[in-house]
């Protein structure tokens, strides 16, 4: 295995006790002090998160609109200036590449903010499906994002701003200063809670860490890591490429329709799409709260009257409700709110029952 | 470098897990060191009094927000007691490791397994050998 890269902060979240560990590649921080009380932290106040691993793609000029409504399965041309849209790369197979968002900038500027697992595989397919007329640019490495989440994220980030953040609402985006720095400031994020991300050139993003830090210290901010980003994208049902999403999972099974442009269709990975819908979906993706003594985790059986249907994808301790949850695939006549299954760990089963999703409501 | 508490009186695996003898009785929990390095922990399953456990092999598990970890028996014998708090409250591992965080007690069947554990200065060794990694 290759050595594990390291992001502009690593020295920080060293000093900041943080416990690293390696993830797509990169050596990140899976907690400070405490994975529960950070995830606490941006349910009530606001938690900072190095996302830097992340990878940006950039595709700009004359074949830069047509590129990105064929590469990407939301519509683009309708997306207005300073918005972003969340959609996925699909393949030939109407297979999930990456699930990204979309910035568009000007009417031939658009940014990708993909996986960081996924940033060569993404590269590789835009190179070979953008159209000719297209300049792109990887630029993962030189790019820093920080996610600051949170109901008080707005307030301390206002300060810092030489424009209001407050105009933003949620899928927005500005650029401007922060902290003296230019930034991108988008009002998104992955935590179910409101909060922004924040673009800076890697060799700015250590003070704007500090600034952000400072800045936030009144309010409750705590620097966050990864163990609390997944609990809190579990509790807002938000999959994570590598466990709800791969290579060969249909948007649809995942219960992302409302990202795929169907009718207008014209996008690779459509027509499979609309193929394996036509042949029926054999599994979906559904929520479920355990109501026995257990905790499911990923690879672990879903079991429905004593027989093996599905398999859990994502399963985590809810620290807001209190109780286990997970995500996982089971045959379509199997997924309504309400459906009693057993999750089977340790080759016991655990009755659980299916939810609607999002497990909380913000 | 964080700071571990390891009490002298104990024995220890390399496995983590602290052992108080008495007489020919050993209660069980897991240290310091294994407790922080887990986080939060939010579930632990424990075997019924009664149940044989045998050196080496799983008896229980211990599972924190992102990890589940087995937790092997440092000795053969018979398990007398199993900590009834841990089902509701296994925050207590985080907060008393060596006390209320304690998980089982075993009637053991071979005084010789004891030879096998290690003393807090051995185990403090084997704590910054893996820290200095």
């Amino acid at each position: 295995m290759s050595a594990l890269r390291r992001t502009p902060l690593h020295a920080i979240h060293q000093r900041l006790g943080a416990r690293l560990v390696p993830f797509a590649g990169f050596e990140m921080p899976v907690q400070y002090r405490s994975i529960l009380e950070e995830h606490a932290a941006v349910r009530r106040a606001a938690g900072l998160f190095d996302v830097s691993h992340m990878g940006q793609i950039h595709l700009r000029g004359a074949g830069a609109l047509d590129s990105v409504e064929r590469l990407v399965s939301c519509p683009v041309a309708s997306l207005r200036r300073g918005r972003v849209r969340y959609g996925l790369l699909c393949n030939e197979d109407g297979g999930i590449v990456d699930d990204i968002t979309v910035y568009r900038s000007a009417e031939d500027a658009f940014l990708l903010c993909v996986n960081a697992a996924n940033i060569e595989k993404d590269w590789r397919w835009i190179v070979r499906h953008a159209d000719p007329r297209t300049e792109l640019a990887n630029r993962s490495d030189e790019t820093g994002l920080l996610a600051l989440q949170g109901p008080a994220a707005l307030a301390i980030l206002a300060p810092l701003c030489d424009f209001d953040p407050a105009r933003l609402r949620r899928f927005q985006f500005a650029e401007g200063l922060v902290a003296g720095g230019a930034a991108l400031v988008s009002r998104t994020g992955y935590t179910g809670s409101d909060g922004f991300e924040l673009y800076v050139d890697a060799n700015r993003i250590v003070p704007l860490f500090e600034a952000l830090l400072d800045a936030g210290r009144p309010h409750g901010l705590v620097p966050a890591g990864l163990g609390a980003r997944d609990t809190l994208r579990l509790e807002a049902a938000l999959p994570l490429y590598g466990h709800e999403l791969d290579d060969t999972t249909s948007p649809l099974e995942a219960g992302l329709e409302r990202f795929v442009k169907r009718a207008a269709g014209g996008f690779l990975g459509a027509e499979a799409i609309e193929r394996r819908a036509a042949a029926g979906l054999t599994r979906l993706l559904v929520g479920f709260v355990l109501e026995g003594r257990g905790i499911a985790r990923a690879g672990h059986a879903i079991a429905h009257e004593g027989r093996e249907v599905g398999i859990v994808t994502s399963g985590a301790p809810s620290p807001t409700l209190g109780k286990p949850i997970g995500l996982g695939y089971v045959p379509p006549a199997l997924a309504a709110p309400g459906t009693a299954i057993d999750i089977v760990v340790r080759e016991h089963p655990v009755a659980a029952r299916i939810v609607s999703t999002p497990f909380i409501s913000n | 470098m964080a700071d571990y508490e390891i009490p002298g009186d104990l024995r220890y695996t390399r496995e983590d897990e602290w052992i108080r003898i008495e007489g020919d009785r050993v209660t069980i929990g897991i240290t310091d060191y294994a407790q922080q390095q887990l986080g939060d922990i939010v579930f632990v399953e424990l075997p019924a009094v009664g149940t044989p456990v045998e050196r080496g092999e799983p008896f229980g598990v211990v599972e924190s927000v992102k990890a589940v970890s087995d937790l092997y028996a440092p000795v053969s014998g018979e398990v007398v007691e199993a900590n009834p708090d841990l089902a509701n409250h296994p925050e207590h591992i985080n907060e008393d490791c060596y006390g209320d965080g304690w998980m089982i007690t075993i009637q053991i069947n071979d005084p010789a397994d004891l030879e096998t554990l290690i003393d807090a200065t051995q185990y403090q060794q084997h704590v910054q050998d893996r820290s200095s990694e």
